[in-house]
């Protein structure tokens, strides 16, 4: 085991490669360009394609066709391209594609800014483009935990036929963190993972007897609503199957809830509060989507409240009010437009709401 | 076929599978279904088929050749497909010089969506959008996007033909088959456009209709091959 420096946007790039990624397809956006420019680097060097393509509508359908024709593939892009990226990505869910698509979120709405954010969790965890649809949502919050969850991503968009998200913040994407790596091999043990066999990839009748064709397109009603059905029915799998969290003192009476970067801010709370006697707890979802409810049953009986910490104006508060669903009361506490939460910050509100028991709701 | 009376899909459609057929290609061809009247492409033709959304099929199909390089990929797609929504992606995977091969059909209207302008839609021609004709000054001009495609170094083969008599059907032929045999030797991009009726939309019968692609469509947009390498 060896230890070794490394940035954010690269460590993804490089997890992705030691995945057995085939293809790359991106568009340049801020704070995400790293990433880009590694792959066009390094991904030929093994074998794969790179496309810096002419624009985010244009890498999204690259990625589509490339999972339709059975490669391993992926795009990465920030908030405006990410939404640019919708359509595909609904096209993509209906025809069942997997693939790799990560945003690393900056500030919006609009062009917004180039500073972190956790703002675009809505468009994440609700689908994000049009129809009824979900793409699997895992949010890291280290560079270690972003190596070990760009392999899973490819994983599971495999195993689910679906795209997934790898959904990180400028901070992640630009830091360097000392990482764990195997050898001289960087990250090889992520390639054990082989690729399934993709039998209904339009990759070339070849030795087929039968063809195959993708589309997501059912002129008949029943005929879409039984398409929808057999998609619902694969996402009750994943919610049963891939709900990933961490909990932090499953005991406490008040915890904060926080991923992605906020986590750790949230953590030294946790331990601050702790050094004046003070027992937070903390639970991390890792998946967004699924969004892990089952932690909060684990700390529902000595719970007395809850603390929403994201970099957003609050939306991942809904999916906790949800799972609290009213047995315990939920604050929120959020910065937006690029301003990280203060851990002197977030300790005032834990004072002011949760510990005073004051019953004014966000 | 779900095409209407007259539709020249249909005689494309022909042809383009034959062509198919004649080069032996059908184990590696993998096609690329647009947005518009031929959206059901996949339904007709026996060889693995992809359907892209509204105007991407040639990033759909560039992503494909990443997969393997090796594969025969087409894109089918109408004027308004390629030439409006589509503009972006033709034009960069003929710059890129993606080894892909495009057959654009060109009827001067948006059939699907019931007979709104085109790009490509002629001066004075009524639609639903410009039910005076129409006119330049307010809605530009047919927009001749295989001459500009023709101009970029990573095109190697563009011709426009027509399907509206017997020796416009062979020279048709003739031409997909060229861009497919561009297409095997790794030359570039190829796209074959070809003039084709829209009785429906047109409000004319089908015989009306190909005499409507000799007098109007011929005049402005010349057949004939645009770039060749050979
Ligand atoms: C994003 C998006 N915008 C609009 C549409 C609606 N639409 C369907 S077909 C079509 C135009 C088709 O015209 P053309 O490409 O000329 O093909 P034709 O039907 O004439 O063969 C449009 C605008 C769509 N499906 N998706
Ligand atoms: S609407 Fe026009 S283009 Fe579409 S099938 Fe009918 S005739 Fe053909």
């Amino acid at each position: 085991m060896r230890r070794i420096l490394i940035k954010g946007n690269e460590a993804i790039g490089e997890a992705a490669i030691q995945a057995g990624c085939e293809a790359y397809f991106g568009y340049p956006i801020t704070p995400q360009n790293e990433l880009t420019e590694y792959m066009s680097e390094k991904l030929p060097q093994y074998g794969g394609r790179f496309i810096q393509a002419e624009s985010e509508v244009g890498a999204i359908n690259m990625l589509l066709g490339a999972a339709a024709s059975g490669a391993r593939a992926m795009t990465s892009s920030s908030g405006p391209g990410i939404s640019l990226k919708q359509e595909g990505i609904s096209y993509m869910t209906g025809m069942e594609l997997p693939a790799l698509i990560v945003n690393v979120v900056r500030g919006g709405p609009g062009l917004g800014g180039i500073a972190p954010a956790q703002s675009d969790y809505f468009q994440a965890t609700r689908g994000g483009g049009h129809g009824d649809y979900r793409v699997i949502t895992l949010a890291p919050a280290n560079i270690q935990e972003i190596i070990d969850l760009t392999s899973e991503c490819f994983w599971l968009a495999e195993l689910y036929r679906n795209p997934v998200m790898l959904y990180a913040d400028a901070v992640l994407g630009q830091m360097m963190e000392p990482v764990n790596v195997k050898s001289d091999n960087l990250f090889s043990k992520y390639r054990t993972r082989d690729k399934l066999p993709k039998v209904w990839a339009a990759s070339g009748q070849k030795n087929r007897s039968y063809v195959n064709k993708l589309t997501s397109l059912y002129l008949e009603p029943e005929e879409l609503e039984k398409h929808n059905l057999k998609l619902n029915k694969k996402y009750d799998v994943i919610k049963k199957k891939e709900k990933r969290f961490e909990i932090i003192n499953p005991g406490a009476k008040y915890f904060l809830v926080a991923y992605g970067i906020v986590s750790r801010i949230c953590k030294l709370v946790v331990k601050n509060a702790r050094e004046r006697g003070l027992n937070i707890g903390l639970i991390r979802p890792i998946s967004l989507w699924p969004f892990p409810d089952i932690a909060f049953e684990n700390v529902m009986d000595n719970a007395r409240s809850f603390l929403c910490v994201e970099m957003s104006m609050g939306q991942m508060i809904e999916d906790v009010k949800l799972a609290v669903d009213g047995r315990a009361q939920v604050f929120f506490y959020g910065r937006s437009g690029g301003v990280l939460p203060k851990p002197n910050d977030i300790m005032s509100v834990i004072e002011d709401k949760m510990l005073k028991g004051e019953m004014i709701e966000t | 076929m779900h095409y209407c009376p007259g539709c020249t899909h249909m005689t494309i459609h022909k042809i383009l599978a034959d062509t198919i057929d004649e080069l032996g290609i059908k184990e590696e061809a993998i096609g690329v279904a647009p947005v518009g009247c031929a959206v059901l492409i996949y339904e007709y033709f026996d060889c693995d088929m992809v359907q892209a959304p509204h105007g991407r099929a040639p990033a759909v199909a560039t992503g494909m050749k990443s997969a393997n390089e090796d594969n025969m990929v087409f894109t089918y797609q109408g004027d308004g497909d390629l030439a409006s929504i589509g503009t972006a992606e033709i034009i960069h995977s003929a710059v890129r010089g993606e080894n892909l091969t495009t057959v654009f059909v060109n009827n001067a209207i948006y059939g699907m969506t019931g007979g709104q302008m085109a790009p490509t839609t002629l001066i004075e021609q009524i639609t639903t959008t410009t039910t005076k004709g129409r006119n330049s000054k307010d809605h530009g001009y047919p927009y001749k996007i295989s001459e500009q495609i023709a101009n970029l170094d990573g095109a190697s083969y563009v011709s426009r033909q027509s399907v509206h008599n017997k020796n416009a059907i062979e020279n048709t032929k003739r031409a997909i088959k060229k861009a497919f045999v561009a297409q095997q030797n790794k030359e570039g991009f190829s796209l074959v456009e070809i003039l084709s009726t829209c009785p429906t939309n047109w409000g004319l019968n089908p015989k009306q209709s190909i005499e409507w692609i000799e007098k109007n469509m011929l005049p402005i947009f010349q057949t004939g091959d645009l770039k060749t390498t050979d």
